[in-house]
């Protein structure tokens, strides 16, 4: 298989399959939490709960700005990822191609920008996870292994959009292929927060508003 | 109750529920919410990140309820869970958690962190683990009526006392009042001037209550345990009496605790709802003061602070009572800088003051305690949670500092306006 056949592997086949597997996959996750079930409220409520498990949802978005140390990095490049992976203008027209439509792009030098902060966000967050003692003591082989799926798109696309390293062609692969190998890590690692975390928020929300806590 | 490894394990493995299987799913292991245990960040040892706190449980979910971790299991690749694993928890889900809760404030992707170490505790009650002296206190109360073992006719001198130091004659066993009372073990034996004091603010605001003989004790070691049987035997003590009064509203004294286990865990406990309401006693106060039934004279003009109990505030829901009665009757009141649903712990909750040996651990961590009221300069810290009053007692006396501890309902008894008077 030669770059060209890979490339065009990478955006057939793999993609479809590994959009399949993240699907499928997910939606496993969220089945499996939800058949667990939860016990009925038995105590009288202050209020229904619904409220603030979605003001919950928002609110826990806001930073706080008293950890400033140990979230500044991560808001920095969940923001960067957002804005890379659907602002950027050819992942826009894929976007498109597949839905019908989709926003407006952003200038390329907005999107370089956003990717080596990024960069040195994703980096300064590993760091911390050898230095900062708690999340030292938290963090799996598992955790090592979705810092790297995250960070390696990033690192590919970078390096393919500026034509750094291999040939091109062999660069846009392997970019597409990292993040198939991301897709397919969102279902089976922790990754699955960023489908999980609204259950996670809408539970403690609602749990709080029946007790009349403030999300 | 019989207890073993087994009970233990199939314990964990039925508590974990819808919320619970989403906070081990979307926990990223950032660490966050150790920025807001006051074990963590006043002794700095790793071990007391509250989500490590929890390993031996994430485990068990992984491996039971996803399939991949039943993939892995099947195969051979994940580590079943040892009694000595859960022997080494006992330190940091019993005596190193107040279970305050001020971790779940933290969490990004918010997990109610606190919520799992309650059923962890469940877990490691099967397992035979409980802190001997949690299980002290759960067998005098089941069999005295009372945490600290001491008989009804002791709460009753109380009471005789109460009624010749105030002329007010004050019930127990009577059907068909306003209120049943509760009171905490703390209060009868340490500060009982709680009882005077709330006849005289009932007495004002012709409000009728009872105490009960048989359900007068509102601590709940069963909650602290994890042993739902003994929890829900005292709720359910609770309930008879109340049925047997015909009363529809039941105070929870100035102690957090009892108020998370009547209030709020009680009817799911014993699975079915009340027949009743519940309220904290602070709630009752408040609730007279704005129907203009509770009348005070002056006030107090020390500069003094409140300490937010963490099980009444934070995780009862109870936050603007207090503020209301303080601004009622203290014209020199301060917040903390940290305060309500973020108040630091004071160190003695969830049982921990209960246990011995967490001695110094509770020494270590009242300095941050002791830095939210110095910084604040203030002569006095005004609590509605026994539990809280004991340990700022014990940590000011520690330390040396010159500040009163005193309970909120005793402050507006100072305060209330005398018949004569009015």
């Amino acid at each position: 298989m030669n770059e060209i056949e890979l490339l065009n592997w990478a955006r057939g086949p793999g993609l479809t399959y590994a959009t399949i597997f993240m699907v499928f996959g997910l939606t496993l996750r969220v089945i499996e939490i939800l058949a667990m079930g939860r016990d009925k409220e038995l105590a009288e409520v202050r209020a229904s709960g619904v409220a603030n498990g979605w003001r919950m949802i928002l609110k826990r978005s806001i930073p706080e700005p008293r950890n400033w140390k140990y979230i500044t990095a991560a808001y920095i490049w969940h923001i960067g990822l957002l804005i890379v992976v659907f602002f950027f203008i050819p992942h826009t027209q894929l976007f498109r191609d597949v839905f019908g439509w989709w926003f407006g792009g952003v200038p390329s030098f907005i999107i370089d920008f956003f990717t080596v902060l990024s960069i040195a966000a994703l980096l300064y967050t590993l760091v911390q996870r050898f230095t900062d003692p708690a999340r030292r003591i938290l963090s799996r082989m598992s955790d090592y292994l979705a810092w790297l799926v995250t960070f390696l798109p990033f690192v590919t696309g970078y390096m393919a959009f500026h034509r750094l390293g291999t040939d091109y062609t062999l660069m846009l692969a392997l970019h597409i292929l990292s993040v198939e190998l991301l897709m397919v890590a969102l279902p089976i690692s922790k990754l699955s927060h960023a489908v999980t975390f609204f259950m996670a928020r809408y539970y403690t929300g609602s749990s709080f508003g029946r007790r009349g806590i403030q999300a | 109750m019989t207890t073993s490894f087994e009970q233990g394990i199939n314990t964990l493995k039925k508590v974990i529920d819808a919320p619970i299987a989403s906070y081990f799913s979307s926990c990223t292991s950032c660490g966050l919410c150790a920025q807001g245990c006051v074990f963590y960040t006043e002794i700095g040892d790793a071990r007391y990140t509250p989500i490590h706190r929890l390993e031996p449980m994430r485990r068990i979910w992984e491996q039971e309820y996803t399939v991949l971790g039943r993939l892995k299991k099947l195969v051979g690749l994940s580590k079943a869970v040892t009694q000595q694993e859960l022997q080494d928890h006992v330190e940091l889900v019993f005596e190193s958690c107040t279970t305050c809760g001020r971790c779940s404030m933290m969490c990004p992707v918010g997990n109610d962190i606190v919520y799992m170490i309650r059923k962890m505790r469940e877990g490691m009650t099967a397992a035979g683990l409980a802190p001997k002296e949690l299980k002290v206190a759960a067998t005098k109360t089941l069999e005295k009526g009372s945490v600290m073992g001491f008989p009804m006719d002791t709460l009753e001198a109380m009471v005789r006392a109460a009624e010749k130091e105030t002329g007010i004659k004050i019930n127990i066993d009577e059907p068909n009042v306003d209120y049943l009372l509760l009171l905490s073990s703390a209060e009868v034996m340490q500060f009982n001037e709680i009882i005077g004091a709330l006849a005289q603010i009932f007495e004002q605001a012709g409000v009728t209550w009872t105490l009960s003989s048989t359900a007068h004790e509102a601590g709940n070691p069963g909650m602290h345990m994890g042993a739902s049987d003994i929890e829900a035997e005292m709720i359910n003590r609770i309930v008879a009496a109340a049925e047997e009064l015909n009363i529809k509203r039941v105070i929870s004294p100035e102690c957090g605790h009892a108020y998370m286990a009547i209030r709020w865990e009680g009817p799911n406990v014993i699975g079915r709802p009340y027949p009743f309401k519940v309220y904290h006693i602070i709630e009752v106060l408040d609730r007279l003061r704005a129907e203009g039934r509770l009348k005070t004279t002056g006030c107090e003009d020390e500069r003094l602070t409140f300490h937010d109990p963490c099980q009444a505030a934070r995780r009862g829901g109870v936050n603007e009572p207090q503020r209301n009665l303080l601004n009622m009757v203290t014209c020199n009141f301060v917040e903390m800088k940290d305060t309500q649903a973020c108040n630091w712990c004071c160190g003695g909750g969830g049982g921990v003051s209960s246990i011995e040996s967490t001695e110094p651990l509770r020494k270590k961590i009242f300095h941050r305690k002791r830095r939210q009221i110095e910084e604040l300069d203030v002569t006095t810290v005004v609590t509605m949670c026994a539990t809280c009053r004991n340990t700022l007692e014990e940590g000011i006396e520690d330390n040396g500092m010159e500040v009163e501890v005193l309970g909120l309902t005793e402050v507006v008894a100072n305060h209330l306006l005398k018949e004569k008077e009015a």
